[in-house]
């Protein structure tokens, strides 16, 4: 299955989704990111290219991947039927290594042997050792040494891939120090390295071609969910941290107006708390700004510092959103809301205990926000959650969190 | 007082001018507002002010200095963390002519705290201040177009950037939109200090010296002694030196003082 770029009217020419997005780097980086984008273009436009990423998402990613319907948490809850896209089936265990191989394909293809990437949760750390091993690069993951600490098993995992994980000790020392670090690293090599961004997020062309890398998911989703349930959904559902799950479950289901769309943030502590990273609920602290390269909804201090946030979940834990749904937002085709880590702890164990799978921390927010909606809709209603990745990365901070 | 001198645009002009008859390069330190502290960084900027630099780089503080080496992070970190806002900054500046301070001084911002503060205002700030340009990291000609109209209505100098990787058509670019100067980054990298200049240097500066017509261009990144100084001097029209300055400030004002003395005399 090849996929289809430029099929709609966002990003333009200069990046832009409406008034988000655009490239806000320093100099250095711009013809690295026009020879990004042609590179891109024409990669895509090379059927040997993309029949190359294809052939090894179905011999080794383990795509498609299925959908399952979830019985007995449907029963339970009364209303809509609820069905999980599986990307916590894909290799590494998470939707990152749909991005990951498609970039790694990339940067091989453009002759860069040197991969620098960033990592919150470590998932995307991990997809991108994987893909560097797979394709014979070398790999340097940038990783705040907060995040170190809360998943110690993604960064072991990381270094048996035979990637180097450099601790970032500045700010506060999470997902987005990391990618400060990761982007030093690459106005310094700019020459020899490829930067593996991890999420629909940063200077155009990523927030595009991450969507694009990670649309599979939709589409295949589309196609299984019309097989399975016979209709198209009502209701999509995702998490959000930078929005790359999202926005590859949210574009194949674009132009089907039928269908909501529903990205659901971390909200921490709550949002009264200001103890979150919802970029969009609170206002007082989510305000439209720069970080990353992209302009978007940023949480920020009222002097317009970075804000620091809160998630249960390292990969929903950071103070932007990705262009693309800023622009969905504005435009209302989508609709943003949040689950707390005691609501997303609280689908988790309801996940586990009535389908026997145990969601990651970031995807149990989107199954936290099916439990809400489900009893509220009728039986024919059908919702469709992704279930980004698996949990087990998560057990040490949940048995912690459950005083297990 | 400082009405009795030209500001903005036209002092950034007549620092280069006035180099020029001197046969050397503008010296234009980078110092930011809040360190050590709010107070002493002004002591600081004044102190240097003395030793005769041309001009400043005054940095506003940001928690996410992506263009910024460890020197810089640490010590704008310290700032934010001594409640430096933008509004501290403005305030510094217009202390700093208040005792008589007369040099350029270029505001160097990332854009997210410049945005907070609103553009337009920031503009119209930043020159009631007594600041004559801006300068900011983040902010590539394509999506600097609301501050490069508000600096040109108000006659301060708008500078962009350009990099060892800048292409003839960015070159031409820059060329076209900067105004006062091109702030010309010596190396593929981040401030910080290096011990040896980039061997491709010159042949870089040749290149844009040959597209930018009368357009001064300002050295930075890199520098750190009153050698290196010196050789630079007699290639560019401005050099900037900064993370050297900010460390040498950890060990007293008198320290930070001494180095500019030292490259202030180097380039004679």
């Amino acid at each position: 299955m090849l996929i289809e770029t430029n099929t709609t009217n966002v990003p333009d020419a200069r990046g832009y989704y409406g008034d988000f997005g655009g490239r806000y780097v320093p100099e250095t980086l711009i013809p690295a990111l026009d020879e990004l984008i042609a590179a891109y273009n024409e990669a895509m436009a090379d059927a040997a290219f993309q029949n190359r990423l294809a052939h090894l998402h179905a011999t080794y990613t383990g795509r498609p991947t299925p959908i399952s319907y979830a019985a007995r948490l449907s029963e339970q809850l009364g209303g809509a039927q609820i069905y999980l896209k599986r990307e916590d089936l894909a290799h590494t265990g998470a939707h990152k290594i749909n991005n990951a191989l498609g970039q790694a394909l990339l940067a091989q293809r453009m002759g860069k042997q040197r991969i620098v990437a960033e990592t919150g949760a470590g998932q995307h750390g991990v997809a991108s050792a994987t893909a560097s091993a797979l394709l014979g690069l070398e790999c340097i993951v940038y990783m705040g040494s907060v995040d170190m600490a809360r998943q110690q098993p993604n960064v072991f995992r990381m270094k048996l891939l035979g990637a180097e994980v450099r601790p970032v000790e500045s700010g506060s020392k999470t997902l987005k120090d990391a990618i400060n670090e990761a982007i030093r690293d690459w106005v310094t090599n700019v020459r020899t390295t490829f930067y593996l961004l991890g999420s629909a997020l940063g200077p155009h062309p990523y927030p595009m071609m991450v969507r694009d890398f990670q649309s599979v998911i939709g589409t295949e989703a589309r196609r299984q969910i019309i097989a399975m349930a016979g209709k198209l959904p009502d209701a999509c559902i995702a998490c959000v941290g930078g929005g790359s799950n999202a926005i590859g479950m949210f574009h194949a289901f674009r132009n089907d107006a039928s269908v909501e769309l529903i990205g659901v943030e971390a909200g921490g502590c709550g949002i009264n708390s200001h103890q979150h990273a919802s970029r969009f609920a609170d206002p007082s602290v989510g305000r439209m700004g720069v970080l990353h390269g992209a302009r978007s909804f940023v949480m920020q201090t009222p002097d317009g510092q970075i804000a620091d946030t809160h998630s249960i979940s390292a990969g929903l834990d950071y103070a932007s959103v990705g262009p693309e749904h800023a622009y969905l937002r504005q435009t209302e085709r989508a609709f943003y809301t949040s689950a707390t880590d005691e609501e997303a702890l609280s689908a988790l164990q309801s996940l586990a205990q009535t389908e026997g799978i145990i969601p990651a921390l970031e995807s149990a927010h989107a199954v936290a926000e099916a439990i809400k909606r489900a009893p509220t809709m009728p039986k024919d209603a059908v919702l469709l959650v992704n279930l980004s990745g698996r949990g087990d990365k998560d057990l040490d901070t949940v048995m912690k969190a459950l005083k297990l | 007082m400082q009405q009795a001198h030209v500001r903005g645009l036209s002092a950034v002009q007549a620092m280069f001018e006035a180099a020029k008859r001197a046969e050397r390069a503008a010296f234009m330190p980078y110092f930011p507002i809040g360190y050590p502290t709010i107070a002493e960084s002004i002591e600081i900027i004044a102190a240097l002010a003395q030793t005769g630099v041309d001009g400043f780089e005054i940095g506003i503080p940001f928690s996410d200095p992506l263009a910024d080496g460890p020197v810089i992070q640490a010590a704008t970190q310290t700032a934010l963390e001594n409640g430096t806002t933008v509004r501290v900054c403005l305030d510094a500046v217009r202390q700093l002519r208040e005792r008589g301070v007369q040099q350029p001084m270029m505001m160097m911002g990332y854009l997210n705290p410049l945005i907070a503060y609103g553009v337009e205002q920031f503009v119209l700030d930043a020159k009631a201040a007594g600041a004559d340009g801006l300068i900011v990291p983040d902010m590539p000609p394509e999506e600097g177009a609301e501050f490069a109209e508000t600096c040109a209505r108000e006659g301060m100098a708008m500078v962009f950037f350009l990099a060892p990787t800048s292409s003839p058509e960015r070159i031409a670019l820059v060329a076209q939109v900067a105004t006062g100067f091109i702030y010309v980054v010596s190396l593929t990298g981040v401030t910080g200090a290096r011990s040896e200049l980039p061997p491709d240097l010159t042949a870089f500066l040749e290149r844009v010296k040959g597209a930018v017509g009368n357009m001064p261009l300002v050295l930075g990144f890199g520098i750190s002694t009153p050698e290196q100084a010196k050789m630079v001097s007699a290639q560019v029209d401005g050099f900037i030196v900064g993370s050297v300055l900010v460390k040498a400030a950890s060990n007293g004002a008198a320290a930070a003082r001494d180095l500019a003395a030292r490259i202030v005399e180097a380039i004679r």
